[in-house]
């Protein structure tokens, strides 16, 4: 019982949304809302219980004070913190808008700024021309790189922008489908297994 | 050591410092750039512009502090673009850490344009996962959002009078630096038909190209680079426009630190295998 309803339940939801999409008739329109409402509710249980999860893991790093269980205790003042500040307060409340702008705000974009660091250095390293498909990866970087911002068109008479267009449209394109196509057959054949009991890691191991 | 092994080996710290002059040298001497409009920035701006004034469009806004350098003045030239025109804008974001940045940019741009919040724009904030939001608002908004951000109930609000859902909105267009955009096109812009526009970050942008190739997307403004396109296309540069000078010098100073270390790479190959 313990895995088969599970697998009926994944069964005849997963038969119904599917056929549902197909027939465009009241009644399953009717399905289509109400599994969609049922989608949100279960959605905030599972967020409890990502929340449970969280407080748990470092709760435990603390307790018994494993490597780095400093950051712990700053991930669970923040996550108590920022709940009570916008819980307690409005969600126009002077707090949480100063924590919000003057904490979140620099702490995340001091962190993306700092990557154009980063990648121009790691580019300088590791961008080397050692075989053809390297060389070929380099040159169309170089080409979108300079295509993509003023000073390319200027130094290039207009060539760049346009060979930039071209990577992205032709072959960026076919290969993208190709992916997609991939990834959309997959991911049919994966819902296939789950709907049909074949695949069922989701149920977790016994 | 041999001069073009040297050049193979410059210290990070050199790198990081001519990347850093490169941002702030075009800060202090500005140089204005002419940018040039591509088809699918054309494409968005066109969509709203041939939109009649008091249509509706929804402009779900999913990115953080981490990306407005690059989405921010897209979404303050789409803003301003709407609001010249008077359209009306609903405002949404199902990215968290940004509700309350995307709320108070709709804010100052609707202020800076003396429009008025609930009778020419709303926002209804946020909402996790966006998914199931998304094929919800194909419903009805009010099904995910019986109040706005402000906790408003939407029958209340003026604008929202006999709009239920996609269908009374005349497009769609999303600024977004998440997968949510892949949601937006799979489960809203399939479902319901509607018609997506999408502003992504540059790093983003190639991956959308089949969507517009194939015609599931109306158009991409792509990066700070479309953004100031669509700056130029609004007639009002601002922040991208003098951003796209400092991207100009950071991307060419990256790419000749590529080309020297390359043909140092190549220089020192070709001396070994002489040796050999």
């Amino acid at each position: 019982m313990k895995r088969q309803l599970p697998i009926a339940i994944t069964f005849i939801l997963g038969f119904v949304l599917t056929l549902q999409y197909f027939i465009p008739h009241r009644s399953f329109e009717i399905v289509y809302e109400v599994t969609n409402i049922w989608l949100q509710i279960i959605g905030f249980f599972a967020m409890i219980l990502g929340i449970l999860s969280l407080v748990m893991l470092h709760w435990d790093k603390i307790q018994y004070k494993k490597t780095n269980w400093g950051y712990s205790i700053v991930t669970l003042v923040s996550l108590v913190g920022i709940t009570l500040v916008g819980v307690i307060g409005t969600e126009e409340s002077p707090a949480f808008n100063w924590l919000y702008n003057y904490i979140l705000a620099p702490i995340s974009a001091t962190m993306f700024a700092l990557l154009a660091f980063f990648i121009a250095s790691a580019a300088y390293r590791a961008f080397r021309a050692r075989t053809i498909i390297a060389t070929i990866l380099l040159l169309a970087a170089i080409i979108v790189m300079m295509g993509r911002v003023p000073i390319g068109s200027i130094i290039s008479f207009g060539i760049f922008p346009k060979l930039s267009d071209i990577l992205l449209n032709y072959p960026n394109v076919a290969a993208k489908r190709a992916i997609l196509m991939g990834v959309g057959l997959g991911a049919a054949a994966t819902g296939l297994k789950v709907m049909l009991g074949i695949e069922r890691s989701y149920m977790g191991s016994d | 050591m041999y001069f073009f092994e040297r050049i193979t080996k410059f210290d990070r710290r050199i790198i990081f410092l001519v990347i850093g002059l490169s941002v702030i040298l075009p800060l202090l001497f500005r140089v204005d750039m002419p940018v040039d409009v591509t088809q699918e920035v054309k494409n968005v701006y066109d969509r709203i512009d041939e939109l009649p004034e008091g249509s509706i469009i929804v402009l779900p806004c999913e990115y953080a502090p981490d990306t407005m350098a690059e989405l921010e003045p897209m979404l303050f030239a789409v803003l301003r673009h709407c609001f010249r025109k008077n359209i009306r804008v609903i405002g949404c974001g199902f990215f968290v850490t940004g509700v309350t940045l995307v709320e108070q940019e709709l804010r100052q741009i609707a202020k800076e344009e003396g429009k008025v919040y609930g009778k020419d724009y709303i926002f209804l904030g946020y909402r996790p996962y966006p998914a199931v939001v998304i094929m919800s608002m194909g419903q009805d908004f009010r099904q995910s959002f019986p109040e706005d951000y402000y906790g408003t109930p939407l029958d209340s609000l003026p604008m929202m009078k006999n709009v239920k859902n996609y269908k009374d909105t005349k497009l769609v267009l999303t600024i977004n630096a998440t997968s949510g955009v892949d949601y937006w096109i799979i489960y809203g812009h399939e479902r319901y038909g509607f018609p997506l526009a999408i502003g992504v970050t540059a790093v983003m942008a190639a991956d959308y190209y089949s969507y517009l190739n194939s015609g599931q997307i109306v158009g991409i403004i792509g990066g700070l680079k479309g953004a100031a396109e669509y700056e130029k296309l609004i007639g009002q540069g601002d922040l991208a426009t003098m951003g796209m000078n400092i991207q100009s010098f950071v991307h060419l100073v990256i790419v000749l630190f590529i080309v020297i270390g390359n043909v140092g790479y190549l220089m020192t190959r070709k001396k070994r295998k002489g040796l050999e």
